[in-house]
């Protein structure tokens, strides 16, 4: 991506920020648009209700008006809040949740950076995620965003363990940090899916099924945590915190962490993506080899990496209108009793395994 | 043991969420019971009671619903129809004998009991099956269910106080040549006493 813009542009800086800027303008403001919709939606039916109806056709332009209302609304800032604070807040959030997108590799030849310590990364820097909204929740100067940003770094430090422990299992047995790099490995057919054993050969690969698949239910539930998602949303728990942390917030700011958390939930499915399902790739072989247009296999990536994501996005939107929401102390009970001790058996065997 | 629970929770942790999921999944399949309401509308029960209408043709002003009405949203005022007038007949065949000047309701008062449509002798106030009349102003809410105007309805207060007074004039009249007749006819009646 980065040579082809280069090429073009002939100009470095240019091509950084094109590159940079496409993943939001080509897939998170798209995505957001798309998945605040379909959540209204899926919500709805799973309620045996029709949702927004009434703003276009079965109302599929119900987001640009709400986005339309956004930027019209008064921003409010109340005066007791730490400004400063209160105004970089949001801000915070989404750049921790955008700064994730550098790493996913979107298909092969579109990725932000080819880093070699891609998932690292991603565990680092989305705990700028934490900060904010510890940030946000302080300067309001509101005991339910105060409560909630307390809530909310409890939750995402104590659940960034087994995510962690996970992002390690499979480390070990790709022997990569670098999510493009672990997609490549995943060629091709879905049997060559770290779920289904990865790309090795024999025993070995049968023996791994198994792991890979408590391994995939344990990061999946660590990373629906780490997004404040139900049935882990006991940072907003609307019943009681009124909002959480973004009660104080309006207009933009209350959009920006709206448009935060649903860069989140596609951010997570797409690392669960690449760790567990193959990443950008198909799970048929392409097409493009089929018609003998070698162009097409890029897109035919991004296709299906942006489509797997959406799907566990789908499944993050069906628990979350099936699952009430935990309890504080349930909630560190299923991390600390039940997560953790499992993430680091499943390790250990993992550990074993690889070695025969 | 405590082992064997341990793993029973987290059975039982993930296999309720997978019952949970199976559920909603076959509720996302399953068709709205919602309808879109201003488009669609719910059939209202036969009985339904909602706004209040008067069929000013049957009403023949006998002020019964008025009194029925336990809020007092009915307002009704009448005047005595003159021999000479054709008020015609209500449909089921009662002759209308009064002008109804006056027959306002207060809907905003209305409690909707129904206890107005049951004396009516006509069943010229009936209950009907609207139920979207919301107003911006209060006083907006008070029918004004009389076919007479104003000007009419005065005319017809100034007529019959007229027929009255003439009427009262030709009874003083015909008392005082009474009374004139009952002097000339017995004259020694008050000597005698």
């Amino acid at each position: 991506m980065y040579e082809i813009l280069y090429n073009l542009t002939g100009n470095e800086i240019v091509t950084y920020f094109v590159v940079a800027a496409l993943p939001l303008f080509l897939v998170v403001l798209p995505f957001a648009l798309v998945a605040v919709l379909a959540e209204r939606k899926v919500s709805a039916h799973m309620q045996d209700r029709l949702g927004p109806m009434r703003v276009g056709y079965h109302g599929i332009l119900q987001t640009v008006a709400d986005i339309l209302k956004l930027i019209q609304k008064e921003d409010i800032v109340i005066p007791q809040a730490d400004k400063k604070l209160f105004n970089l807040a949001p801000y915070l959030v989404f750049i921790g949740s955008y700064a994730v997108f550098a790493a996913l590799p979107f298909s092969s030849k579109f990725i932000g950076t080819n880093a070699e310590v891609g998932v690292f990364y991603i565990l680092a820097v989305s705990g700028f995620v934490v900060a904010g909204i510890l940030m946000g929740g302080w300067a309001s100067d509101n005991k339910y965003s105060l409560l909630g940003a307390m809530r909310s770094a409890a939750q995402i430090v104590s659940y960034e363990i087994p995510t962690a422990l996970v992002v390690l299992t499979l480390v070990m047995i790709t022997g990569t940090l670098n999510l493009g790099t672990m997609s490549e490995q995943q060629t091709a057919y879905f049997w060559n899916w770290n779920i289904l054993g990865g790309a090795g050969e024999g025993i070995q690969q049968i023996l791994l099924i198994p792991f890979m698949v408590v391994a995939f239910v344990i990061l999946f539930i660590s990373t629906l945590a780490e997004v404040n998602r139900t049935p882990f949303d006991i940072p907003e728990a609307e019943s009681e915190l009124v909002a959480g942390f973004h009660t104080e917030y309006s207009g933009m700011k209350f959009a920006m962490f709206f448009l935060a958390e649903y860069a989140n939930m596609f951010a997570v499915s797409a690392i669960i993506t690449s760790l567990l399902f193959g990443g950008y790739q198909s799970p048929f072989g392409y097409l493009g080899n089929t018609l003998g247009i070698p162009a097409l296999i890029p897109f035919e990536q991004l296709f299906w990496f942006l489509s797997k994501g959406i799907f566990f996005v789908f499944v993050q939107m069906w628990l979350r209108w099936t699952l009430p929401r935990l309890r504080v102390d349930q909630l560190m009970t299923v991390c600390w009793k039940y997560l953790i001790p499992y993430a680091v058996f499943n390790l250990v065997i993992v550990g074993i395994i690889s070695l025969i | 043991m405590i082992m064997k629970e341990y793993l029973k929770n987290t059975w039982e942790g993930i296999w309720t969420v997978l019952v949970g999921m199976k559920v909603t999944l076959k509720h996302l399949f399953v068709p709205s019971v919602t309808i879109q309401y201003p488009d669609v509308k719910m059939p209202l029960p036969e009985r339904a009671r909602n706004r209040l209408y008067v069929n000013m043709d049957d009403c023949i002003g006998c002020d019964q619903c008025a009194r029925a009405c336990p809020v007092d949203c009915i307002e009704i005022e009448t005047v005595k129809a003159l021999p000479t007038d054709n008020l015609g007949v209500t449909s089921n065949g009662k002759k209308k004998a009064l002008w109804v000047t006056k027959f306002d309701i207060d809907i905003a008062k209305c409690c909707y009991c129904g206890l107005c449509t049951y004396p009516c002798p006509t069943e010229c106030i009936y209950m009907t099956d609207v139920y979207e009349f919301s107003e911006y102003k209060r006083e907006d809410l008070i029918y004004n269910y009389a076919t007479l105007t104003a000007q009419e309805a005065e005319e017809k207060k100034q007529n019959y106080e007229k027929f009255m007074a003439e009427k009262a004039a030709a009874k003083a009249k015909a008392a005082a040549a009474k009374a004139a007749q009952a002097k000339t006819g017995k004259p020694d009646s008050t000597d005698k006493k």
